[in-house]
């Protein structure tokens, strides 16, 4: 389901060093997979190639069947409509409701306002957040939007999650209940990929791991594939 | 209420491209673009008219020639090859016009006066003397046609600028257009960064910009244009008496103005905001993925 080969990765000019460097590795779908590595070892570099929002500079990224480097724009804008992406800032859009950020997937995908009304109510009550639906971002707590991102990114059932940092903004409790919720997409068949620097987090629910340090993979903890 | 607007509105283009910065200035264009086509429309019917004319341009003046032996000259000069028509002018007209300079019954003789038109407008002035000083002995000739061929060429000329400044207007006006749009997307930037995240192609979020630019250039044109009006309309009302058109009043909707092309403004000025609002945003999305 994903595959990185050789993979290298650079930012603007030539003599800017690596982000990431001879990365190789593969994960199977339906997997549960932790990035993780200290600030500035490539994991939100990592996880922009998984989600294809990077190309990548050397080697191949193969995503959902999809291999990145050399595909043309709008099959990669299609690649992106299949998976799920949960930014540490969130990036939910602050002038429109909340049940209209979670809306647009489904209406990128051309679903029709009828369809959507049904998946759109029922992903918000099953993060918590049904009362809300008419307030706009500002209005809510960070733990609030942080569970408005997660309904984004999971209301158009996309077969990739990934996740940057995504408790870094809450509370213990908050982020216990966030690792629920990406637990529970993954029991139902949803591939996830958690990037993160908490320890105590990855201790809480055992799963292999990709360790970065530096742009390279430094452990290797059993993945299957 | 506000959901339903903001929901077809993900790029919150409705704050991003809003005042009136942009239609204000596409108005402007549009009422230059309005003044050149009506210039050009006036000029190409100055032309036509004057060059039409300009075959009807000799004039023979007989000296102390009573009616009898004008109409003989005229039977002549109308018998020549490449002449199309020969007139000779009514003695009262002539006084008429004359009375102004002479008072209403002029002591002198006045000339009988034939109006030569050529078939061919072409043919040297000299050649053409010679030959109607041959049919008619004695006469003044006088050609018409070289300078109001040079008014035509004028004319001409006066058209080809106002096409020019049309072209020049169309180009400002999508640099305007462009402009505009980079600063909304340099306001929008999180916002695309967003929704190209999310899978929007690069049709999708260009559409939006350019249905919004196109409105507001539509908008500021169909302004422009309504404004341009009044000022053609007192236009075409003074130049009535030349383009040959009766001298309207004020009130009168005239005849003389490219009505077509001005209600096309609008309609190209949405086209050319739509067109360069794709191919800016098209452009500025090259540098993501």
């Amino acid at each position: 389901m994903m595959r990185f080969e050789s993979v290298g990765l650079r930012y603007g000019t030539s003599e800017a060093p690596d982000a990431v460097r001879d990365l190789s590795f593969a994960l199977a779908e339906g997997s549960f997979t932790w990035l993780t590595g200290p600030s500035g070892a490539g994991k939100s570099s990592v996880l922009r190639l998984m989600s294809a929002m990077l190309r990548p500079t050397r080697g191949e990224v193969s995503v959902l069947g999809v291999a990145t480097r050399r595909a043309n724009r709008a099959a990669l804008a299609r690649l992106r409509r299949r998976i799920g992406v949960v930014f540490q800032d969130f990036r939910l859009l602050p002038y429109m409701s909340v049940f209209d950020n979670v809306a647009l997937p489904l209406r990128l995908a051309g679903q029709s306002e009828a369809a959507l009304r049904a998946d759109v109510t029922e992903i918000l009550r099953w993060v918590g957040l049904g009362a809300k639906a008419i307030m706009t971002p500002p209005e809510l707590s960070g733990g609030e939007q942080q569970r408005v991102a997660i309904a984004r990114a999971v209301v158009a059932r996309p077969a990739l999650l990934v996740a940057d940092e995504p408790t870094g903004n809450l509370d213990a409790q908050q982020a216990r209940r966030l690792l629920a919720l990406l637990a529970e997409m993954n029991r139902l068949g949803t591939t996830v990929v958690v990037a993160t620097h908490d320890e105590d987090l990855v201790a809480r629910f055992p799963a292999p791991r990709l360790a970065l340090a530096e742009g390279r993979l430094t452990t290797r903890e059993p993945l299957d594939g | 209420m506000a959901r339903r607007r903001t929901s077809r509105d993900p790029l919150g283009l409705g704050r991003a491209l809003s005042g009136l910065l942009l239609p204000g200035l596409v108005a402007a264009m549009a009422l230059l673009a309005a003044l050149a086509l009506a210039g050009a429309e006036a000029a190409a019917g100055l032309a036509a008219r004057w060059e039409r004319g300009a075959q009807a341009a000799v004039t023979v003046q007989l000296f102390g020639a009573d009616a009898a032996t004008a109409e003989a000259a005229r039977t002549r000069i109308a018998a020549l090859p490449g002449v199309a028509q020969a007139v000779v002018m009514d003695p009262a007209q002539v006084a008429a016009l004359l009375a102004p300079w002479l008072g209403e019954a002029p002591a002198l003789p006045l000339p009988g006066v034939i109006e030569v038109r050529l078939a061919d407008g072409s043919e040297p002035p000299d050649q053409v003397r010679a030959r109607l000083l041959v049919a008619a002995p004695g006469a003044e000739v006088e050609a018409h046609g070289p300078w109001v061929r040079n008014l035509a060429t004028l004319a001409a000329s006066l058209q080809a600028m106002a096409l020019a400044l049309l072209a020049l207007v169309a180009a400002v006006a999508a640099a305007v257009v462009a402009v505009a749009t980079r600063a909304g997307l340099a306001a929008r930037r999180d916002a695309i960064e967003v929704l190209h995240g999310l899978g929007a192609s690069d049709g999708n979020i260009a559409g939006r910009f350019a249905m919004r630019v196109a409105g507001l250039a539509a908008l500021g044109a169909l302004a422009g244009t309504a404004l341009a009006l009044p000022a053609l309309a007192l236009l075409a009302g003074l130049a009535a008496p030349w383009s040959g058109q009766p001298a309207a009043g004020l009130v009168a909707v005239p005849a003389g103005l490219p009505w077509g092309a001005l209600a096309a403004v609008p309609g190209i000025a949405w086209l050319l905001g739509f067109l360069t609002a794709q191919a800016t945003v098209r452009r500025w999305l090259q540098r993501l993925p």
